[in-house]
């Protein structure tokens, strides 16, 4: 009896926040997903390189996490040891849902990992490279479904993207939204669908035991190890990455800032976290101080375009 | 025959003494933080991840299983002595689990529930060694039309099993459907129903509502009673441990349960919950206790317990044959594995087959820890109930609010659980039957995606959703479950269907 009062109270202590912790990260998303699990590695690797005793993760779920990001640049105002982690989902999700917080509101320290997409069919199917599907496309955009991640994240907008760059109409795209991975990639499996579009991570297994096709990766040039083209080599000037980020609170001065950097820079360029990359299968983007932010004004702008291309947002 | 010497080796390794202990560690963490309402297995398993880490890949894998293991059971023990569902999968079982506890069998309704457990646990981690690569082809063949069909048959069977009137059922449940559409649609991400108020963007939390109609919901009903409540707890009547007639009618149950949660558990857009919901409403047409239904029928603990487990069981099929994580708890454990090199996918079994079968291995003996050690804590469990009234339901109130605070910290989280609290508590004054609402929140939102991706596939072709074999048959059984009934009725068989459909809750 006392012992299950005393077993409930601490857990129930665990999972509240705990304000003696040098960094307390915010993942704006439910335990199991991408920022999770980047907030949580973050967290063992500033622990285990020393960067910081005592570091707490809470998460804040909601709305392609700008539930998250509004209570942080609310509630932890000019705190130096409050962070936030995000992403390109979030800038989408910010315009769909008309936040009135947005990144402009926290302080973007850097960019950590990124992930490009990759365009998958089935084995079994007929289309056997990105022209083919590109000429399916053409022919009628409704007939060609596309499983992926939810409406206006980052499959989304490849997709929408992919259309505009072969002179189809966005807005005719029958992009079938699922929650999470492993939904769309049942679906793809099965054959539900035409194609599917998610992080190469996603599919990766898939791909090498030969169940699914790999016909295009959304990144700038050929991936080391991914034997497959990119999308500008089939014809289509569209480049996607889907990178995740940690962000500050508003309000920082100059000082505290610079320190909050240096801390995270540590932590990017330590072998703890460059152990965590390879394991995740995440690609190394770090990218901080201004270099990140034009790079952060040229991402909000260009997903706005599309977004309004695609019809989501007016 | 190498796969069964990967087996015995993966248990030699489980079974050492400090490995035991490992587990009964994890078991014991799992099970007191499951405990916590609101706090399902997802996040327990979030918690108490690092922990595993300072292990080594035997010891920190077995205590994963056991953390795993007693998350999912710490659930189903408030949901029977407090009626406060922990997660959303052991919502029916404080249905049948609540009133036996209540009429002093809270022995018996816990140990069926840990007996089940186990014997669940037990065939579906077997399931899950020997025939995963067949269960996982059958879950591909599931499209969203499939889905669209199951679900009818779910609405069909569930909404004829609560409640004994039809009328009141389905009130409740379009409350629930009604809620459900709250929130960003998920096909074209829209928000509905929002007013505007970012919280409620992602919707109404499962788990939020089903404690707030539960657990506050009854508080508020027992204090509006004040001293002169009629039902008298008592906190044990009899033995507490399970009588000859309990085994004999839990036994099959039991098998039933797991034969529904295994498959179900292994789609990619099953879950828990649906197996749990089939299982009862299939308990409560076998039964030949129809009358106890409603008022403490423990075949409505021991199907619903035992289909959880088959399904959180099953959920590992597509999880360890194709990469799948089709549950947030799934997606943690995807976390998990890879700190250990696991890499799930369909070339796992070939390239890891030690570590594949260290997991099932520890899943078995993390199995039989929780029984090892919850079986003996009912006796300390079931005296929970001689807690004075006020003391009790303050306490439930207390770890209510403080599960969901803790799964979710915000203001509108608070707000919304007292809000259907005062919900819950007047359906059950004017006498609402309160499961509906919450199988129209979960079944909901699933009905309706897959219809519409359906559709969406189809170009808006209605008739893709009939032409499959599958889809064909699913929605021929729902058709029979709905019509048979009347025809029986109109034969002047009513009065034995309208007392086969015992009133409860």
């Amino acid at each position: 009896m006392k012992h299950f009062f005393l077993a409930s109270i601490l857990a129930g202590a665990m999972a509240l926040p705990a304000y003696a912790a040098d960094y307390t990260i915010i993942a704006p998303a439910n335990p199991g997903g991408g920022w999770d699990q980047t907030a949580r590695s973050l967290q063992t690797v500033l622990q285990q390189e020393g960067i910081s005793g005592n570091v707490q993760v809470q998460n804040v779920p909601g709305a392609g996490g700008t539930i998250g990001l509004a209570q942080f640049a609310s509630q932890q105002k000019g705190n130096p040891n409050a962070l936030i982690v995000g992403g390109y989902v979030m800038v989408g999700a910010i315009l769909t849902n008309k936040s009135p917080v947005t990144l402009k509101d926290v302080t973007p320290i850097a960019r950590l990992t990124g992930e490009f997409e990759a365009i998958v069919v089935p084995a079994a199917s007929e289309i056997k490279t990105m022209a083919d599907l590109v000429a399916a496309l053409k022919k009628d955009p409704g007939a060609v479904s596309w499983a992926g991640g939810s409406a206006g994240g980052t499959d989304h907008i490849a997709v929408g993207l992919i259309a505009k760059a072969a002179g189809v109409d966005p807005t005719k795209i029958n992009y079938i939204a699922y929650s999470g991975g492993g939904e769309a990639l049942a679906a793809i499996l099965g054959s539900q669908v035409t194609a599917g579009i998610s992080g190469y991570g996603e599919f990766e297994a898939q791909v090498k035991a030969g169940t699914l096709r790999l016909i295009a990766v959304s990144s700038g040039e050929r991936l080391a190890g991914i034997d497959a083209p990119t999308l500008k080599e089939s014809g289509l000037d569209v480049v996607v990455e889907n990178w995740r980020m940690v962000a500050a609170a508003p309000g920082l001065t100059d000082e505290q800032k610079a320190a909050v950097s240096a801390d995270v820079e540590k932590l990017a360029k330590s072998a703890g976290w460059q152990e965590v990359l390879k394991t995740k299968g995440w690609q190394d983007s770090y990218l901080s101080g201004d270099a990140f932010a034009a790079q952060l004004d040229k991402d909000v702008s260009a997903t706005e375009g599309v977004l309004k291309d695609i019809g989501l947002v007016k | 025959m190498a796969t069964f010497d990967f087996l015995l080796q993966g248990l030699w390794v489980a079974a050492q003494p400090m490995n035991l202990l490992y587990a009964l560690i994890g078991v014991t963490l799992g099970t007191a933080v499951g405990v916590l309402p609101g706090i399902g297995p997802a996040l327990t398993v979030a918690l108490l991840l690092p922990v595993t880490y300072q292990l080594d890949p035997a010891g920190s894998l077995i205590m994963f299983a056991g953390i795993y293991y007693g998350g999912m059971y710490g659930g189903s023990t408030t949901s029977i002595l407090l009626n406060t569902p922990g997660e959303s999968a052991s919502i029916v079982t404080a249905l049948e689990g609540n009133k036996m506890a209540r009429a002093g069998r809270g022995g018996p309704a816990l140990a069926t529930a840990a007996i089940g457990s186990f014997v669940a646990g037990l065939i579906a981690t077997l399931g899950l060694a020997f025939i995963a690569p067949y269960i996982v082809k059958l879950a591909l063949v599931f499209g969203p039309r499939e889905y669209f069909a199951l679900m009818v048959l779910a609405f069909v069977t569930v909404s004829s099993a609560f409640g004994d009137s039809t009328l009141r059922g389905l009130t409740a449940l379009f409350v629930g459907l009604a809620l459900s559409v709250v929130g960003i649609d998920q096909l074209t991400g829209q928000a509905r129903l929002s007013f505007g108020v970012p919280e409620l963007l992602d919707g109404i939390e499962v788990t939020t509502l089903a404690v707030a109609m539960f657990a506050i919901g009854e508080t508020l009903f027992i204090a509006a009673q004040g001293a002169k409540g009629p039902d008298k707890v008592e906190a044990v009547r009899g033995s507490i441990w399970m009588s000859k007639l309990d085994w004999a009618r839990s036994w099959k149950p039991w098998l039933r349960g797991t034969f529904i949660g295994f498959p179900i558990g292994a789609m990619p857009a099953g879950g828990a919950e649906i197996g749990t919901f089939l299982s009862y409403a299939a308990e409560k047409r076998l039964t030949k206790h129809p009358e106890e239904f409603g008022n403490g029928a423990i075949e409505g603990v021991a199907g619903p317990e035992a289909a959880n487990n088959a399904s959180a069981a099953g959920t590992l099929v597509p999880l360890l044959t194709l990469g799948l994580p089709t549950t947030a708890t799934a997606a943690i454990m995807l976390a998990g594995f890879q700190q250990y090199g696991l890499q799930p996918g369909p070339l796992l079994f070939a390239t890891n087959p030690q570590l594949v079968w260290g997991l099932i291995a520890s899943l078995l003996i993390a199995n039989f820890m929780l029984l090892v050690l919850n079986l003996p804590l009912i006796g300390l469990w079931v005296k929970l109930l001689t807690i004075p009234k006020p003391w009790l339901y303050a306490g439930i109130l207390l770890f209510a609010t403080l599960g969901t605070i803790g799964a979710n910290p915000s203001v509108y989280e608070l707000g919304m659980l007292l809000a259907f609290g005062l919900l819950g508590y007047a359906m059950r004054v004017f006498g609402y039957p309160i499961a509906p609402v919450v199988v129209g929140l979960i079944l909901g939102p699933l009905a309706e995606q897959q219809l519409r991706r359906a559709l969406a596939i189809s170009q808006g072709d209605v008739s893709v959703l009939f032409t499959s074999p599958i889809a064909a048959v699913l929605l021929v059984v729902a058709a029979a479950a709905l019509i048979i009934p009347l025809i029986l009725r109109a034969r002047g068989r009513g009065e034995v269907l309208s007392q086969l459909a015992a009133n409860e809750d």
